[in-house]
Order: C-alpha cells, then structure tokens, then sequence
C-alpha cells in the first residue's frame, strides 16, 4: 500500500487509541482526586499528570495555577492544547479522512461521527458536572470505532499498520500511566491507607480491576499489579501483550528495510517474555518502565524510517 | 423564449407528462411530514458518511452539504435514448479534434475554425504536438451540461473535458433515494446507474500503454482540501485503486512509480483529477506542490497514460464551443443531434455592440471561467451589477462570450414553502476509450433559490436523483 497511506492509517490509530487512554489516565486521576488528601498533594498529582505528558510549560502559558478544575479543561477540551482528548480525536478525523477511501464506509462513519458528536459536546456542563460520563463516552467511541475496524475490514496491510499504531500507542500509554501512580505511590508513603484505592484506581483505568481479582484471588499487592500490568501475555493492555502484537505485526508487514525494527521488537518482546517482576522491581520499577518507554519510542521511530517515509 | 420555461413534470395547461403519472400518484398519497422527515434523514446521513464540498473563500477545510432534493427528475426512455446518440456523436467528434489539432490540424487548414482562436488559446498545448495516447482518446470521461428550454428542446451548455466532476452525487442521491423511498423503485423501472465505477475502470484499462496487460490505475488527487475530495475517495475506493497525490509518486527512467510500503511498484494509468498546469512542476507551473516533476516526459515516452490527456480544455473553451457543430460535419459528416446554444463572440465587433446593447437580457461568460464564477446573468442583475460588468467587457472584450438567457426547465422540487418548481440541467457523464459508453441519467442539478438560473453547488444550488425510465 502507499506509504502514506500507511502512515495516515498509523497514526489514526494512534491518536484515537490516545484519546482513549488519556480519558482512562484523566479518569482514574480524577477518582483519586475524591480520595481525602491534602489540596497540596493532590493539586502535586495533577502537577505529575502535566509532566507525563511534558505539558508544563504550554499549561502554564494560558492556565497558571495547577488545579483540578484547570488541569481538566486543559486536558479535556482545550483546542490549543495539542495533546488534549479534544486535539487527539481531531487530528485522528484528520488522518482518517485522508485515507477515508482504504477504509470500509462503516469504519470511516464511526470515526467522522466521534467527530461530529464531540463538537457537539457542552464542555462547559462537563466540566461543571462530572467528567466521568464524558471519559465513558470518550472509551465507548474508541470501543466502537475498533469494534468496526476489526468487525468490517479485510486483513490486509491497512489493518495491520492501524494495529500497529494502537499497541505502540497502547504500550507507551500503559507504561506511562503505571509510571505516574508508581511516581505518586512513593512520595506518598505516609497516606498508606489511601495505597488500596489507588491501585484499585488504576486498575480500574485500564479495565483490570475484575481481571487482578480472578486472576490472583487476593488483597491487592503492588508488586502483583505491576505484574498483571507489565508480564500478563493475557492481559490485553499489558506491556507483554503490546509487545507481542507489535512483532506479530512488524512481520506481516516486512519489507526489504525493516529487519532491524523487527529485531528490536523481538528484543523487547523476550525482556518481557521470559522476565520476572522480582527481576523487575529489583532494576526499579521505574527504571523498567522508562527502558520501556524509550524502546517503544525506537520502535516507532524504526516503523516511520522503515514504512512510512517513502523512499 | 417564454420566461416560465419548460416544466418536466406538468404539460402547459397543467396535465400530468405520462412519465411522471405514477410518481404524481405517489406523491399525492405521501405526507408532507413524511417527505420533512425523510429530507432530514438524507441530511443526517449525507454528513454521517462525509459526502460534503469543499468552499473555496471560505475558512480553510470548510465543508458544506450539497442540498439533497426528495423529489426525482424523471427522463422517458425515447427521451434518452435521443440524448445518448446526441452526446455519443459529439464527443467522438470533440477526440477527433483533439486528436487533429495535435498531429495534422485539417480542420484549421480546412478554415473551418480560425487557427488563431485555436493555436494561440491558453489551454492549446505545444507540448502535445505529435503525441499518439491510446485509441487515440483525449477526453475519457467527459461532463456535458444540458438545459432543456423553450419547449423543452435540448441545449449544450458546456462540454467539461477537463476533470469534470459530480458523478459520485450522481450514485449517492440514487443510493439514498432506494434507501429513503424503496417503494418507488418497485412501481418504477428505473434504468441502475451504479454500476458507473465498474464502467470507468474498465474504460482507463482498455487506454493502458501498450503492452501493459495487468495495468495498474491509480486516481490521482490534489488532496483533501479540494472541493471534490469526497468524490476523489468514493471513486478510487469503488474502483479498488489506490488514491494518490502527487508527493506519493515519483519518475525514475521515464516511468511512473508510486512509493508503497513494500518499495516503488510502476504506475500505467493515472486518472488525474489535477489540472494541467500543475502536473509537472518542471513543464507547468513551477510553484505547484501538486504534481509530479518528470511526469510530462513519463508520458511523452508512451510509458503511462493520462486520463484525461494534457490539452484537453482547447475543446472546450468557450470560445471554440461555438465551433462544435461545424466539427461535427467536419469530422463525421453528420448533423448534429444536439443543439448548441447560439453564441456571441465578443471579440467580434458585431457581436460587441449587440451584446452590449442588450446586457440585461442576456447571459456573459468569461471564456475561460468555469464553476459558475465571473458570469453575469444579465435579468437577475441590479443596473448598478450590469454597468460593473460592462465595463470589465470594455477593457477586454475578447475575454466574454453572451448568450440568451435561457428560460431552463424546471421541475418539481420540495423547498421551504412546499413543492414548487425550481430550474435545473443535467450533467450526463460520456466514457470514451476502446469504445464510447455512459449509465443512463446522469447528475441533475437544481436551483434552490426561487427563479435562479444558476445551478452550481458553489452557488447554492442542489441536485436530486435523475432517473431514466426503462421501457
């Protein structure tokens, strides 16, 4: 297929898969937000979320002050804000409706009418009223659009680099935001009782609160959430599985330049493959996660080289 | 000409046409509230799916709707079958000249056509001299406008050789007409246009470079801020062929190649829906981001086809329009079937003074506009309009062209205040390779505006679904 057609499709699937993980990281952040704590930690959790993202400085040109109420309108529907659900989901209408005719019609309905009904949001009644039901709407719509994608569309390359684009996104993202609770979890050692319900929270964001329940019939253990969220090849938004669907993709994609992406993938789908979390924790969990990031970032810069900027 | 002009639904006196009597009966029986509802179930679904236009001059990336009108324009068979011989000889004839005026140019020795409105016309173009294309075909796919007026006889307006567009409107407004009203289609027998996209692959295959016998047919598009971009990826996705702009293809050894994710794969065909100045930055407009540089010499070489070729708006200009039914004889030795509609020339002193004299009454043509811009529509013009105007035609007269201001047809089409009737044309869409072919009907275009002449979607105009009635 086109080059950039390729690349309009992967980066469609990137940002929509963005647009979903942001209202999963906004939403748990927020939940947490209700949990007692000082203003002063909490507002510094908001602070943590804006420096995830390297969004400070562009936060604090128009917004100022770090709190609940500025962080979410900057995060939610802030046009100017490039990293905004509101841009994300803008820029995936964009990327899809440059390729609309790769598309099956369905597929391209879904993402134009996410667009269609996103403009037609009150922000104003959101933000006044709870967000909540906003990041629900904001999830469904990625759920649908990937329900169409796979339920209508033929498995060709154009599908394989739209799955392409949704792991890396989806690996970086899971990675991010266990980094951010684990960054929070450590400064706040003193309010140990709030520790169940942000593990619970960020479990729930990426929809493994049910999943860690029957997979571990336990009390929730940090060092078992990192591994349901880091080594579980069956947990769908795991760092495994990411890493797994990417090889898987890379090799039904190969061409004559991509051996080396393809190795790197391999390299990092054996780290999680075969590792431990004792191994983990013990190199800092930390430390794994932005390993992680930076490979994944390789990664995708390997795929645009090998795939997307024509020769 | 009477000013009411021709109603395709109502004969004068009012009697139903026998085409439209089982329409009239349904329409009798449907609800208003039913044809609202219905109205805005098409509006819902023509912007779920994205079948919008582009405005130019308006904020970048603004897409509009293109007014989607409930009530069909009907043609009788006999009545189409007429049209279809009329449109066939006249674009056999508008290749001919093509294929004349850039190898031996008879018909300019013949003096049958001025050489001078030909050779020194902008869209003439010398590097054109000489080429062979396959089958000898210019002009693949043409759009020619037709009005019905006085009593209902057939006019062309323009023959649209360049890239001209609407034909997915055409299979859209049909699609949602079987989905808004599937019951018509069982009391009606109306002729299928869908299968246009089959129609037009297999036409850009059969003009492949010789010796090509597996051609690859891309469609190739200025982009997604062009006003017909919605058009540009229905048609390469109903085709199956891929939607490329220019930066997506490259010449290397005089071919064509477009940059896949599996490495260069060679181009035969390209259905470019670009204009010839930006094709090749190295031969036409070197400012253009759109083209392919290299690509003029690609196609000098034989080595991949255009569709439509390069120099294919010299036929229709609007100031070699009037020529075509002298082309006709020339080249087939027949009559023309279709009539032309009578053209001053402005250039001509004569022409000059009387079009002046007359400029409320008539209609001024830049020669070179198209869209539906820079006219002048002298009846539905203030004086203060008409004198602007008469001016610009001081200054250059040979820029303009006038004709009569033709009382259009109209048709029965649901506005605002109800049913009334409203102006339209109609835009068949003529396929020419190996041999000449078209779906019965085309795209019919209307006027919204009460008493509007014009009935370009730039201009506020709608279309509605064109139905041929099969014997």
């Amino acid at each position: 297929m086109l080059s950039r057609t390729a690349d309009h499709l992967y980066w469609m699937a990137r940002y929509t898969e963005r647009a979903e993980n942001l209202a999963r990281l906004l939403d748990v952040s927020y939940q947490m937000s209700l949990v007692p704590q000082s203003l002063a930690s909490q507002n510094e959790n908001w602070r943590a979320l804006l420096a995830l993202n390297s969004l400070e400085d562009a936060f604090a040109v128009s917004y100022g002050e770090v709190n609940v109420e500025n962080v979410l309108r900057f995060m939610v529907c802030d046009p100017a804000n490039p990293s905004s659900i509101y841009s994300c989901l803008r820029v995936a209408r964009e990327n899809a409706h440059a390729v609309r005719g790769t598309m099956t019609a369905e597929m391209w309905e879904s993402v134009n009418a996410t667009w269609i009904e996103l403009r037609q949001q009150d922000f104003e009644h959101i933000l006044a009223r709870g967000v909540s039901e906003f990041f629900d709407w904001v999830k469904l719509r990625s759920a649908v659009i990937r329900g169409v994608t796979f339920g209508t569309m033929l498995k060709d390359d154009a599908l394989h680099f739209i799955r392409l684009g949704g792991l890396i996104e989806r690996g970086d993202n899971t990675a991010r935001t266990l980094d951010m609770q684990y960054h929070i979890l450590r400064q706040n050692d003193d309010e140990g009782a709030s520790d169940f319900y942000r593990w619970g929270s960020l479990l729930r964001s990426l929809s493994a609160f049910q999943v860690y329940r029957k997979v571990y019939r336990d009390a929730i253990v940090p060092a078992r959430v990192a591994e349901l969220l880091i080594l579980r090849m069956d947990m769908p938004r795991s760092l495994h599985a990411c890493a797994d669907g990417i090889v898987r993709m890379l090799q039904l994609i190969a061409n004559d330049s991509s051996a080396e992406t393809e190795r790197l993938a391999g390299v990092l789908h054996a780290r999680l493959h075969f590792g431990r979390i004792e191994e983990v924790l013990a190199e800092g969990l930390h430390e794994y996660l932005t390993d992680y990031m930076d490979r994944i970032y390789e990664l995708g810069e390997g795929i645009s080289r090998d795939f997307l900027i024509a020769s | 000409m009477s000013t009411d002009g021709y109603n395709e639904m109502y004969a004068n006196g009012g009697a139903l046409r026998p085409h439209y009597e089982a329409f009239a009966e349904w329409l009798a029986n449907t609800p208003v509230e039913r044809l609202v509802r219905k109205r805005a179930e098409a509006d819902t679904a023509f912007r779920r799916v994205g079948i919008t236009f582009a405005v130019y001059g308006e904020e970048a990336g603004t897409e509009r709707l293109i007014p989607f009108d409930v009530i069909p324009r009907i043609i009788p068979a006999a009545e189409w079958q007429a049209l279809e011989a009329g449109l066939h000889q006249r674009v056999r004839t508008l290749n001919a000249f093509l294929h004349d005026i850039y190898h031996d140019q008879e018909i300019l020795r013949a003096g049958r056509i001025p050489a001078d409105q030909v050779l020194n016309n902008a869209q003439f173009r010398k590097e054109m001299m000489g080429i062979d294309v396959p089958a000898g075909i210019y002009a693949h796919i043409a759009g020619v406008d037709i009005v019905r007026a006085g009593a209902g006889e057939s006019y062309v307006l323009e023959d649209n050789l360049r890239v001209p567009s609407g034909v997915s409107y055409m299979i859209e407004d049909r699609k949602m007409m079987m989905r808004l009203f599937p019951e018509l289609f069982s009391r009606h027998m109306i002729a299928p246009v869908q299968h246009y996209p089959d129609m037009l692959l297999e036409n850009l295959r059969t003009v492949a470079p010789k010796g090509v016998a597996n051609p690859t047919v891309v469609l190739l598009t200025p982009g997604a801020y062009n006003s017909a971009y919605f058009e540009h990826t229905f048609l390469a996705q109903q085709m199956g062929i891929e939607l490329v702009e220019g930066r997506d293809l490259f010449v290397s050894n005089e071919q064509v190649f477009m940059r896949t994710t599996q490495g260069p794969r060679q181009v035969d065909v390209i259905y470019r829906r670009i204009d010839d100045d930006f094709l090749d930055p190295l031969v036409f407009n070197r400012d253009s981001m759109l083209g392919v540089p290299g690509l003029l010499a690609a196609y000098r070489a034989g080595h991949v086809t255009l569709a439509n070729a390069i120099g294919t708006g010299v036929a229709d200009d609007k100031s070699i329009y009037p020529y075509v039914p002298e082309m006709i004889r020339f080249y087939l030795g027949e009559e023309p079937l279709l009539n032309n509609v009578p053209t001053w020339m402005l250039r001509k002193p004569d022409d000059l003074r009387y079009v002046l004299d007359h400029l409320s009454e008539l209609v001024v043509k830049e020669v070179h506009g198209a869209g539906g811009y820079g006219m002048l529509v002298g009846p539905a013009s203030t004086r203060a309009e008409i004198e602007a105007f008469r001016a610009r035609i001081v200054a250059t007269p040979e820029k303009y062209i006038a004709q009569p201001t033709l009382a259009l047809s109209s048709c029965p089409t649901f506005v605002e205040t109800g049913i009334a009737p409203r102006h339209i044309d109609l835009r068949p869409f003529v396929l020419s390779g190996k041999r000449v072919g078209m779906v019965p009907g085309g795209l019919t275009r209307v006027a919204l505006r009460e008493g509007s002449l014009v009935v370009n979607s730039s201009q506020g105009g709608g279309t509605k679904d064109t139905w041929v009635l099969e014997n």
